[in-house]
């Protein structure tokens, strides 16, 4: 029997192979598991996205896709998995992580403003009582400006139509100037030239070197978007480069057959020239 | 009047205002949350813990009682807790239970038990006893300089200054994980924020405020200071840190002017007695939020000006 590294085990306390998640990945996951009542989310799912690249998680309404976000992130508990972004374990690397949540998961009556919640991003840096120099709250500015919501920054977001908040989210992550971007559903109950402006700014990132992940729900507009997909039905379906795993085949399985035959073909014929 | 003021009515209405205060603060975390029953149920819950307190320790003073009505609202929370994850029954429906039948089992021990000698009843429970809180050895607004008479003001006093300033500090300190964690859970978690911690550090925090308000005051203030203030102010303002600021001004308002409408309305309009100041004091935050409803500048906040930003 050979001796195990426990130098790399010890540390956290948590079991790892230390032969999968590299540095290549922006995102790693093994082992996830997450279960709400007594029939499990998300089961036993590995997942590996690659760095510098836009990943898209996709499958079926109640498939475990925002889940398996959350969990990874620490926002839903999970019941076994671990979790690496860069190669580092998740708790040590959160300031390289920008997180979007779905824009229905908060109350948009808060009594709060627009340039508020993007300074909400910088918490992390500034600090429980830290002061927000001038220069951050500029650099909030700067984000609004960049998703196209400069003009709405003393706006109470209750006065905001949903592509707004929606831009208004990505701003809060731009500010925090993180490595890795994780988005749920960013595209979903948006108008046309949000969609637009939000997959503009991501593809900069990526231009940028950054990585983004984000749970997909529309079909016809993932092999346009995304380099790499995750396929998922509670248990990982496929992965790999959208050209090469955003097959029929692979979508029939995720979607259990519920996509009629000419809408897979469709998407797999025209998809590519979106 | 000064004699008489300082001597009847200046620390009942210091004592009430900052009961009032300490209520208020995070009354307005709780309501932004939809956790506003909370307030309710811990107010309700500290009863038992006060009566086991007094059986346990024979006597109604005031360190074992806190003890035991803050360890009844910790089982409360739990209990709320369990009930909603085992029954998978919404939060509101889980704290009506356990509130009520705790509250109900405090009711129930203080009938089988004497207490009869002492100072403790359903009345006492529910009012308060602001009234007596009164500075004997004062002799005027001089006495505030006289060492001799200030050890003299009612222990109250000093408690309930101590619990305000104590939630001032943390509602300060922590501001910006509590307006973080109370807009965006998941965001703040992702951030590393211990958002659950927090959420259970503000409960607990309000049921610090309670049961020291409770001592004082009686549960119908505390009901009321977690839920009114704050949700009057909410109809003033689309700015968190403006609401605080006008919750605490609309609970200050509250308790000095319940104090004075309970003492010295019924002999202005030629009665005899006083009002119960605990119920005037409720019935004036009640009346507040019933203007802010009225004619706050934001009570139709919800939804407006979205029909002109659209898209």
């Amino acid at each position: 029997m050979t001796p195990t590294p426990v130098t790399i085990a010890a540390e956290d306390g948590q079991a790892r192979n230390p032969a999968l998640p590299t540095p290549e990945s922006a995102l790693a996951m093994r082992g996830m598991t997450v279960s709400y009542g007594e029939k499990p989310a998300v089961f036993s799912v590995d997942a590996t996205f690659p760095a510098g690249a836009m990943s898209a998680i996709i499958g079926p309404n109640g498939a475990g896709k925002s889940t398996l976000l959350k969990a990874s992130l620490g926002v839903v508990p999970r019941l076994s998995g671990a979790v690496t972004v860069f190669g580092t374990p998740i708790e040590k690397a959160r300031d390289r992580i920008a997180y979007v949540p779905q824009r229905a998961s908060v109350d948009w009556d808060f009594p709060t403003t627009v340039i508020d919640v993007v300074q909400m991003g910088l918490y992390r840096k500034v600090g429980l009582l830290g002061r927000l120099s001038g220069a951050a709250a500029q650099q909030a500015r700067t984000c609004l400006d960049r998703v196209g919501m400069a003009d709405f920054a003393d706006r109470q977001i209750g006065q905001l139509s949903g592509g707004q908040q929606q831009r208004v989210f990505l701003a809060r992550a731009l500010v925090q100037d993180a490595d890795l971007y994780l988005l749920d559903e960013p595209f979903a109950g948006v108008d046309a030239a949000t969609e637009r402006a939000i997959i503009d700014v991501l593809k900069l990132l990526k231009s940028e070197g950054k990585s983004v992940v984000a749970v997909h729900h529309d079909l016809a507009t993932a092999r346009g978007y995304f380099d790499h997909v995750f396929l998922i039905n509670v248990r990982r379906i496929a992965e790999g480069p959208v050209e090469t795993t955003f097959t029929a085949e692979n979508l029939n399985a995720t979607y259990g057959g519920r996509l009629s035959a000419t809408h897979v073909d469709e998407l797999t014929l025209t998809g590519g020239a979106a | 009047m000064g004699t008489d003021f300082v001597q009847f009515s200046l620390t009942p209405i210091l004592i009430g205002t900052f009961a009032a205060i300490a209520c208020a603060l995070p009354g307005n975390f709780l309501i932004l949350r939809r956790q506003a029953l909370i307030g309710d149920a811990i107010s309700h819950v500290v009863l038992p813990g006060i009566v086991v307190a007094f059986l346990v320790t024979g006597a109604v003073a005031a360190i074992p009682m806190l003890i035991g009505a803050a360890g009844a609202a910790i089982v409360a929370v739990i209990l709320i807790e369990t009930v909603k994850r085992l029954g998978r029954i919404e939060p509101g429906a889980a704290m009506g239970v356990v509130f009520t039948t705790l509250f109900a089992a405090g009711v129930l021990l203080l009938e089988q038990t004497d207490t009869s000698s002492v100072h403790l009843d359903v009345e006492h429970a529910l009012m308060g006893n602001l009234e007596s809180l009164i500075w004997f050895r004062a002799t005027g607004w001089d006495s505030l300089l006289d060492p001799a008479a200030l050890a003299t003001l009612p222990p109250e006093l000093g408690r309930m200054a101590a619990v305000c300033a104590l939630i001032v500090g943390l509602m300060l300190v922590f501001w910006r994980w509590l307006k973080i964690a109370t807009f965006d859970e998941g965001f703040a978690q992702a951030l590393g924020i211990p958002a659950a911690g927090l959420g259970f550090g503000l409960v607990i925090t309000a049921a610090v405020a309670a049961v020291a308000a409770f001592d004082a005051v009686g549960s119908i203030i505390v009901i009321a200071m977690f839920i009114c203030p704050p949700a009057a102010a909410r109809l003033m303002t689309n700015r968190l840190a403006a609401q605080v600021w006008w919750s605490v001004a609309f609970a200050t308002v509250s308790a000095v002017l319940g104090y004075v409408l309970a003492g010295y309305g019924p002999l202005w309009f030629g009665g005899q007695n006083a009002l119960s100041a605990a119920g005037m004091i409720a019935a004036v935050s009640g009346v507040i939020l019933g203007l802010a409803v009225l004619f706050g500048p934001h009570r139709a906040r919800v939804g407006a000006g979205r029909a002109d930003a659209s898209g």
